[in-house]
């Protein structure tokens, strides 16, 4: 059963006090609890932040398939995102993201089989100036060439 | 025409996130003048600036913030930072790099508008924003230009920073609120408008950050000169998030009915690797297209995007080169709107699948001719009948692409292939697609 760490229940305790309402914890909430699981959120997460929040599961469990940054699967340690939107695709996002799977050897969405990474396309990141780009983790990685996506995922331990 | 620095004039000093640099620079002297003037003498000055929403809509600020109810009720002051609209980057840079000019213009709100506290609603993948803002937060706090009566004038202001979690949708500003209440961020029925019933049911205005971040600038310059650049009906300056085929991408601040030609020919460079522009999006993704003839012709503000039958919206320009195939430009569109859908109104949430459907039909060289006219059937069934306005946004572009580039989309069907790029499409199939 998945357990918040104490450290993590205190954060989540302070969320509920910061805003005006309780329920506007939910969201900080499930992010506290997805660092905690590994990046992601399944039943047991909410369960049991159910049970520290004293929110229903159901309230919880909509909030978090609503969003796309709470993972509703497993991820690899490394999240690579491929911003896939019109300014980064008339940049060659497709065959940037192309080119990563292909490396990688997995298909979207997939983790590679030693768990180490997760490649995904995602909508406009906001980084269109500076297409095409990707987001590993919290962290842009703007002007991509397929040579230096590939560099910069190497690096990644 | 060149580019006028009127916000962004201390955007390339690293100090200007500071505290000390901000200040060094003029930072926190408008707080000091509102904090001396009367609430509404603000609110009147923002109205005859002109100065209106930078979001997308465009709506008067002073007017907006007239809509609240005049009585002592508790109201709440909410920053628009999900900058979410494809094209759109120019909130990013203004808060990693002016943080305090946001925070700034934020408190001067609250004192006109009579709110205690105010909440910045980033997008969840903004780190660099969050973190820059949290910073410059509690900076001013320590300051004393947060907190218990401000610089002793007796105001009070808390703000605080909320994080989105990855749904266009929240930057509607009633779906924000919905996330903000911690719930999904589905919009909600107007009216009643935000001014009158909010966030916990409470008065809330909702402006964008550029918005926010003006009225400082209207504080100094007063609403008259603040007028000094733009027209009558578009005062003062405005950045552009400048993308797609262009030598030189980036966020460019012009008065408004700054020349778009000027725009991507003179600031943007003109058209990357030799090629030719063929169409450009003048207002962010849901902005109807321009053809390269429009182009040339359109001014950027709002009265001429109008006139044109398209929108300035956010500010997000996005160039096309001759080399890109319309149909799967749009394709590209309708995937993102179809994804971002809340799901709430049958003919969004139907309308943008169907859409997709059929224009990744046509793409992968599968379409019948009749599917032309279907498009435009289902695009025409998605206007005006939803709660937000994310069905029409997915609306416009349909039309405006399969009306403008026809050619194109009856070429992809008759020959199964692209007029431009001579292939269908080899990606991953549709079904695989949404997986």
């Amino acid at each position: 059963m998945f357990q918040l760490s104490a450290e993590g229940k205190q954060k989540v305790l302070n969320e509920l006090k910061r805003y005006e309402s309780k329920q506007s914890a939910v969201l900080p909430a499930l992010y506290i609890a997805q660092k905690e699981n590994k990046g992601h959120v399944n039943a047991e997460v909410i369960k049991e932040l159910s049970k520290v929040m004293e929110i229903s599961e159901a309230h919880i469990n909509e909030v978090c398939t609503f969003y796309t940054m709470y993972n509703k699967q497993p991820i690899g340690t490394h999240h690579i995102q491929v911003c896939r939107t019109l300014s980064c695709m008339l940049n060659g996002a497709k065959e940037l993201s192309e080119h990563i799977c292909s490396e990688l050897n997995v298909h979207l969405g997939d983790k590679t089989t030693d768990g180490k990474f997760t490649v995904t396309e995602v909508e406009c990141l906001g980084s269109c100036g500076t297409a095409p780009m990707m987001q590993i983790g919290d962290k842009y990685y703007e002007n991509l060439t397929n040579e230096s996506a590939m560099n910069i995922i190497r690096s990644l331990k | 025409m060149s580019e006028v620095k009127y916000l962004t004039e201390f955007y390339h000093l690293p100090e200007f996130k500071t505290l000390d640099g901000y200040k060094k620079n003029g930072g926190y002297k408008e707080l000091e003048k509102a904090l001396k003037m009367q609430p509404q003498a603000i609110i009147d000055e923002v109205k005859n600036s002109g100065l209106r929403g930078r979001g997308g809509a465009g709506f008067s600020t002073g007017m907006k913030w007239g809509f609240l109810p005049k009585n002592n009720e508790p109201r709440y002051l909410l920053c628009n930072a999900d900058e979410g609209e494809p094209g759109t980057f120019k909130d990013r840079m203004m808060m990693e790099r002016a943080p305090h000019q946001l925070v700034e213009g934020m408190i001067i709100s609250g004192f006109a508008i009579g709110s205690k506290k105010s909440y910045i609603y980033v997008r969840g993948e903004y780190d660099a924003s969050i973190a820059s803002l949290e910073t410059a937060i509690q900076e001013a706090y320590k300051a004393g230009y947060l907190g218990q009566n401000i610089l002793g004038s007796g105001f009070d202001h808390d703000m605080d920073v909320y994080r989105g979690a990855g749904a266009y949708i929240c930057g509607e500003e009633t779906g924000m609120i919905s996330s903000l209440e911690g719930s999904k961020g589905q919009p909600k029925l107007k009216p009643p408008f935000p001014a009158v019933q909010g966030y916990l049911k409470k008065p809330t205005i909702v402006n964008n950050v550029e918005t926010l971040a003006a009225v400082k600038y209207v504080m100094r310059d007063g609403a008259q000169g603040y007028r000094k650049y733009g027209t009558e009906k578009s005062a003062g300056t405005k950045l552009f998030s400048l993308s797609g085929n262009v030598v030189k991408p980036g966020n460019y601040e012009v008065p408004l009915a700054y020349p778009l030609k000027d725009m991507i020919f003179n600031l943007g460079g003109g058209i990357k690797n030799g090629k030719k522009l063929k169409a450009v999006i003048p207002g962010g993704s849901s902005a109807p297209v321009l053809t390269a003839d429009e182009a040339m012709k359109a001014t950027l503000d709002y009265e001429c995007m109008a006139q044109m039958g398209t929108m300035l919206g956010s500010g997000a320009i996005i160039v096309i080169d001759d080399s890109k195939c319309m149909v799967e430009c749009l394709a590209n569109l309708t995937h993102f709107y179809h994804h971002e859908s809340c799901g709430q109104c049958t003919p969004c949430r139907e309308g943008t699948g169907w859409v997709d459907k059929i224009t990744h039909s046509i793409l992968s060289g599968k379409g019948r001719m009749q599917d032309i006219e279907l498009l435009l059937k289902v695009a025409d069934n998605m206007k005006g009948k939803t709660i937000c306005a994310l069905s029409d946004a997915a609306a416009l572009p349909v039309i405006s692409f399969v009306t403008k580039f026809r050619d194109e989309f009856e070429y992809f069907v008759r020959e199964g292939k692209s007029k431009v790029k001579g292939t269908a499409y080899k990606g991953h199939s549709h079904a695989q697609m949404h997986h």
